[in-house]
């Protein structure tokens, strides 16, 4: 039976891949935000996991608006970067591990979620700078990943209820498959920011404060919220908190939070990780 | 499609706009590809017309204005990589949709980070 150790969310924003290849840990602007995986590198190393899955949303590199998937789960055996055409660096290709993507298909598929599933995909920086800041100068890293890609794109989108039980199913499927791997979670995108409109700029800590608190345990509480209303409280691209409660359903019941970091402003938008423990 | 009120300064991208920006959209989504961001550069309105922009989408890309964009259909996904093409960064479009200088639309970021310490320390619901 594979094990769930816990999970680490965080960030996704673009910019922190240049800070990372202009090496700016240090710099005044970067460091409140780098300092905070400190932390997370001590969990990491502590824990070692075999296998991230990572849950986030494809920003126009794998998925056009041709096909655009609702859930979409990786089952490669390696998945290549490339050019998102705004500069990024592109990194080696990160290890996949296809037969516990292919456990995990069964499984949520068996649970009712019909999710596309993907032999070749494309992962962009929402997979890389997450795994770049997990483990530093470290590429490709020293683990194999199952991408789970969320629909946080075109409305309609999928609703926070559903997104929780779709970790949950995800959950279930790492449970039941009989390996003896340790399975981290990593959940990337948010917290509160909007890019587009005369509303950019919008930030909601408030907003923020309260999804920290109820992915902890209570991130059922987070269900009550529409998509509507998450437009309203986290912003256009603060619904990227779809992709944390996913990862929250993935690690069971209770969790205790082990470690959280919280920054405004990076780039145009509130920063935030946490280090949830399965319990 | 349910009806909501609406958010001010926000468009949510459903499926009108996935229709109606689908051109431009889909134009954004070749900048993935090194020698299609050259293609454009070299001759905008060649590229355009290959893509099957409509009026509104061209003046906006013309314009370089991110609202005309949205208003066109645009999402902001794709639109980040023509953003990439002209050189601008999220504080410059953040600036241009708010009508603030650049500095300004720093300045307002920064004033949230008043919160950080309340947010780091468990929020007032905790």
């Amino acid at each position: 039976m594979s094990k769930i150790l816990g999970s680490v969310s965080t960030s996704h924003i673009p910019s922190i891949g240049k800070a990372i290849a202009l090496k700016l840990q240090q710099d005044a602007y970067w460091k409140p935000f780098f300092d905070g995986f400190h932390k997370v590198h001590s969990w990491i190393a502590e824990q070692k996991p075999d296998v991230v899955v990572v849950v986030y949303n494809d920003h126009g590199l794998n998925f056009f608006l041709d096909k655009m998937p609702t859930f979409a789960i990786g089952a490669a055996q390696s998945y290549a970067t490339a050019d998102e055409g705004w500069g990024i660096a592109t990194i080696p290709p990160v290890a996949g591990d296809a037969k516990l993507s292919w456990a995990i298909i069964e499984g949520v598929v068996e649970d009712e979620f019909d999710v596309v599933t993907c032999q070749e995909m494309l992962i962009d920086h929402a997979v890389t700078i997450p795994l770049q800041l997990l483990w530093p100068d470290l590429l490709p890293p020293p683990v194999k990943i199952v991408p789970v890609c969320i629909n946080t794109v075109q409305h309609p989108l999928p609703t926070a209820k559903r997104c929780l039980d779709f970790g949950k199913a995800i959950g279930r499927a790492i449970h039941a498959y009989g390996s003896n791997q340790k399975v981290m979670v990593l959940s990337t995108g948010g917290l509160s920011h909007q890019l587009d409109g005369e509303r950019a700029g919008f930030i909601n800590a408030d907003f923020d404060a309260e999804c920290l608190h109820a992915l902890i345990n209570t991130p059922e509480d987070l269900t009550k919220y529409s998509i509507h209303q998450l437009v309203e409280l986290s912003g256009t691209q603060g619904l990227e908190v779809l992709n944390w409660i996913v990862g929250r359903g993935i690690l069971g019941a209770k969790a205790e939070e082990m470690h959280r970091n919280y920054h405004i402003p990076i780039s145009n938008t509130a920063s935030a990780i946490q280090i949830l423990q399965a319990v | 499609m349910t009806s909501h009120h609406s958010i001010p300064g926000t468009v949510p991208f459903g499926p009108e706009e996935a229709m109606k920006g689908y051109a431009l959209n889909r134009m954004c989504y070749s900048f993935n590809a090194g020698e299609c961001r050259k293609a454009f550069l070299a001759d905008e309105e060649a590229y355009m017309a290959k893509y099957g922009l409509n009026d509104q989408q061209k003046a906006a890309i013309r314009a370089r204005n991110v609202l005309q964009m949205i208003a066109a259909g645009g999402n902001a996904y794709y639109l980040a990589k023509l953003a990439g093409i002209f050189g601008l960064n999220m504080q410059d479009i953040g600036a241009q949709q708010t009508g603030k200088s650049v500095e300004e639309f720093k300045a307002y970021l920064q004033s949230f980070a008043s919160k950080n310490e309340m947010v780091m320390k468990g929020g007032k619901n905790v």
